[in-house]
């Protein structure tokens, strides 16, 4: 990417930074959008599960796809495992479907309100004024309301839509892919997205090609009573490679909102996928009223020799987060990466770690996890490192940091590890520090504000994590960190 | 520029500046030495503004403002500087990015401009060549892994970048090698100057050969018992506190 087209990146971002600055630094994003909507009413059963595939106008086996995972999800309960305080979800109260009641064409007909949001966002969708270099696909609670650059992209032979055009534009591809690495009946939450996704991004990147730009999904949660169920699935063949961010972010409202996604990523031989999370739901208040309940399913396949899979992610926001981007090393001598730093505050609860699933020769992974708590919240790494009797010559690397502000929070680590192959090599390092109050009386002691200090050690803390995202995204990520930590001292 | 008049400190409950009073002009150099427990290192803390230190009477007015007020960030922006007895550790902070932090910190609250990064490296260069010090400490994180001195020469940098007006010394010489104890020194008398002032806290005698104080202090019990020139230093060398305490007794004449 050249130097111009990072720096007009920043600038949006730093825009975007004192609309938060005019906002009194609190929750930026907690607005909500005036539009008219069309929908489903609450509940769930066959029948919602049709009409929603009708409405996108779902070939059958789509149709029949999700109908098999409704029926299985019918079996199965809520996981209980995590270390969390979650109340038991009604599914009957949620609505499934929310989309602006106005179905634009092109970018010039989408709504002025959705556009104004973006644009408030910071992530504006008139390829004028678009991130330059960063393509975007906008999607507004249920559905992808604009993709960016596609001329661009579809020139380079990249494919990048939101899922409901794919299903109906590459069916096969789709067909081919979808559920390959999550299948339906994975878990809980993983079957009741089989059923009910309503859209999300989908990417393929054909044989040899490096995507042109980095590509970015931006999902927004606007209706009230609205689940989003979103569903990622990126592709990259052979010797290919693929930049991907994420962006989320939700109105304040009172009740809690569930988000409840899949992502599956698929290497082939030689292919590179970096996926980044910057991940700023609605938290909650102060005394922990409302929030999203972030749970999702990620993960990535390295199929082929010798691809590699990153997933570096920033959490600051969710009431609850859940969720554990993992890496399955299939391919001989491939790679597996995950980057993390997870900010929890006030109540907020975040479980979140990885898996890395070692099959393939000489596979490596690398997990470099560091929780923040502040106030009264908790904090856990769970992870497993997983070493097939196949994988000879395994290695992973293991280091898990907590860094505690104030005296009501908790951190908690739950490293796993099965090794079944004796020539693997796996390590694991721990710490847990504190911000202590000498240190805060040292800086302050030398000028530095107590807001600043803090900063200044979690920036120290994370800056490991930080140096695996683009570079305009490690800036937003520690001024969301600012944020979200507003008022840990004192 | 600093008085302290009468000050009372309390300390997890306890009293321990029981009518402590001081004044220092501009440009003077005052040693404190006195036995240890006997609350000098509380009156830096008092004076800096340690959360936890409490003041239960008297004053402290620093070029006029009643610093007592203030927090700790703002009398550092208004030059008060105290180099720790034991300084703290903060693992993944860069010192060159702290030190730049705290410069434009108090620059800004000052209304002065901050200094970009080239700018900021220029000064770092030439006070590490004053304190003859070497780079190598400002890459690491701040005074992580620092050896005993090389945490105690890294407070004196801090101070001569910092620039403060009065400059709080607390037993910055402890610890320190024989070259190591010339060199702080040194850097402490090149930043001596009619505008600041520094207060000097220590055991040894020794260091006042190389900083010459304008008064020597003795406290102890949470007051100054006992002022004079330097010469006090080397008579409390010679006879040890238990003469302070007779001779503020009267039971001993002043010794030969
Ligand atoms: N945070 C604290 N909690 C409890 N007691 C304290 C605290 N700080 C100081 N004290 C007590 O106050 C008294 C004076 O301590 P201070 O550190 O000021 O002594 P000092 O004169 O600097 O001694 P030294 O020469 O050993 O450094 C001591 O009895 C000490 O134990
Ligand atoms: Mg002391």
């Amino acid at each position: 990417m050249s130097s111009e087209t990072n720096d007009s990146t920043a600038t949006v971002l730093r825009d975007n930074a004192e609309v938060a600055e005019v906002l009194g630094r609190q929750y930026s994003a907690g607005f909500i959008t005036q539009i008219e909507t069309t929908g489903l009413p609450p509940g769930l059963n066959e029948e919602t599960i049709r009409q929603l595939s009708a409405i996108k106008h779902e070939p059958e086996w789509m149709t029949e796809w999700r109908l098999s995972a409704y029926r299985h999800w019918l079996t199965m309960e809520e996981p209980k495992w995590a270390h969390l305080k979650l109340e038991p979800q009604d599914y009957q109260k949620i609505s499934y479907y929310s989309a602006p009641k106005k179905k634009p064409k092109s970018l010039d007909e989408v709504d002025p309100a959705i556009l104004d949001t973006y644009d408030k966002l910071g992530v504006p969708l008139h390829e004028r004024a678009a991130l330059a270099g960063v393509a975007v696909d906008a999607v507004f609670d249920s559905v992808s309301v604009v993709t960016t650059f596609r001329k661009q992209l579809a020139d380079a032979g990249v494919l990048f839509c939101s899922m409901s055009s794919a299903i109906r534009d590459y069916p096969e591809l789709v067909q081919k892919y979808l559920g390959s690495v999550v299948p339906p009946g994975d878990n809980f939450y993983a079957a009741l997205n089989s059923a009910v996704f309503s859209d999300g991004s989908f990417v393929f990147i054909p044989k040899g090609v490096r995507c042109p730009m980095e590509l970015s999904t931006y999902f927004r949660i606007n209706a009230q009573n609205t689940g989003q169920f979103e569903r990622t699935l990126i592709v990259a063949e052979a010797g290919s490679h693929v930049s991907y961010l994420e962006g989320c972010t939700a109105p304040k409202r009172d009740e809690n909102q569930l988000h409840a996604a899949v992502v599956e990523l698929v290497a082939l031989e030689k292919a590179e996928i970096k996926y980044s999370t910057v991940q700023n739901w609605y938290p909650g208040d102060e005394n922990g009223k409302g929030g999203v309940y972030n749970i999702v399913t990620k993960r990535g396949e390295c199929r082929g020799d010798d691809s590699k899979i990153t997933w570096t992610q920033v959490e600051t926001g969710s009431a609850i987060t859940w969720k554990y981007p993992s890496v399955i090393l299939r391919g001989d001598r491939s790679v597996g990466e995950f980057h993390s730093v997870a900010v929890t505050h006030h109540y907020q609860q975040a479980d979140t770690g990885t898996k890395m699933v070692h099959i393939g020769k000489d596979t490596k992974s690398k997990i470099i996890s560091k929780g923040i708590s502040a106030g009264k919240s908790n904090n856990s790494y769970r992870g497993l490192v997983e070493v097939k009797k196949s994988a000879a010559g395994a290695r992973n690397y293991t280091s898990c940091d907590s860094l505690l502000i104030g005296k009501k929070c908790g951190a908690h680590t739950f490293p796993y590890m099965e090794v079944k192959n004796p020539t693997a090599v796996v390590e694991h390092e721990a710490t847990t520090s504190k911000i202590s109050d000498d240190q805060m009386f040292y800086c302050r002691s030398r000028g530095i504000r107590e807001e600043d200090a803090v900063s200044m050690i979690v920036d120290g803390f994370c800056k490991q994590v930080f140096r695996e995202l683009p570079m305009e995204f490690a800036v937003e990520a520690k001024k969301l960190m600012e944020v979200s930590l507003q008022g840990a001292i004192g | 520029m600093l008085k302290i008049e009468n000050l009372h400190a309390r300390v997890a409950g306890k009293e321990i500046l029981k009518g402590l009073t001081l004044a220092v002009n501009a440009g003077e150099v005052h040693a404190i030495m006195g036995p240890n427990g006997a609350g000098k290192s509380t009156l830096g803390n008092v004076l800096a503004g340690r959360p936890g230190y409490e003041v239960t009477a008297g004053s402290v007015e620093f070029n006029g403002v009643n610093i007592l007020e203030l927090p700790p960030e703002e009398r550092a922006a208004a030059g008060v500087f105290l180099a720790l007895q034991y300084p703290v550790e903060i693992p993944g902070v860069n010192n060159t990015y702290f030190l730049r932090t705290a410069l434009n910190a108090q620059r800004k609250a000052r209304g002065e401009n901050e200094l970009d990064s080239m700018a900021f490296l220029k000064t770092v260069r030439e006070k590490l060549k004053i304190m003859q010090i070497s780079d190598d400490l400002l890459k690491r994180a701040v005074n992580e892994g620092f050896s005993g001195g090389e945490k105690k020469r890294n407070e004196i940098f801090q101070m001569a970048l910092l620039e403060p007006k009065l400059a709080i010394l607390d037993e910055t010489d402890s610890g320190l090698d024989i070259d190591a104890l010339k060199q702080v020194s040194q850097g402490v008398n090149a930043l001596r100057s009619p505008e600041r002032s520094f207060l000097v806290i220590t055991h040894y005698q020794r260091l006042l050969d190389y900083i010459t104080p304008d008064f020597v202090h003795v406290l102890a019990d949470g007051k100054i018992v006992e002022s004079g020139d330097r010469t006090l230093a080397l008579k409390l060398e010679e006879h040890g506190y238990a003469w302070v305490k007779e001779h503020e007794a009267g039971v001993v004449g002043e010794p030969a």
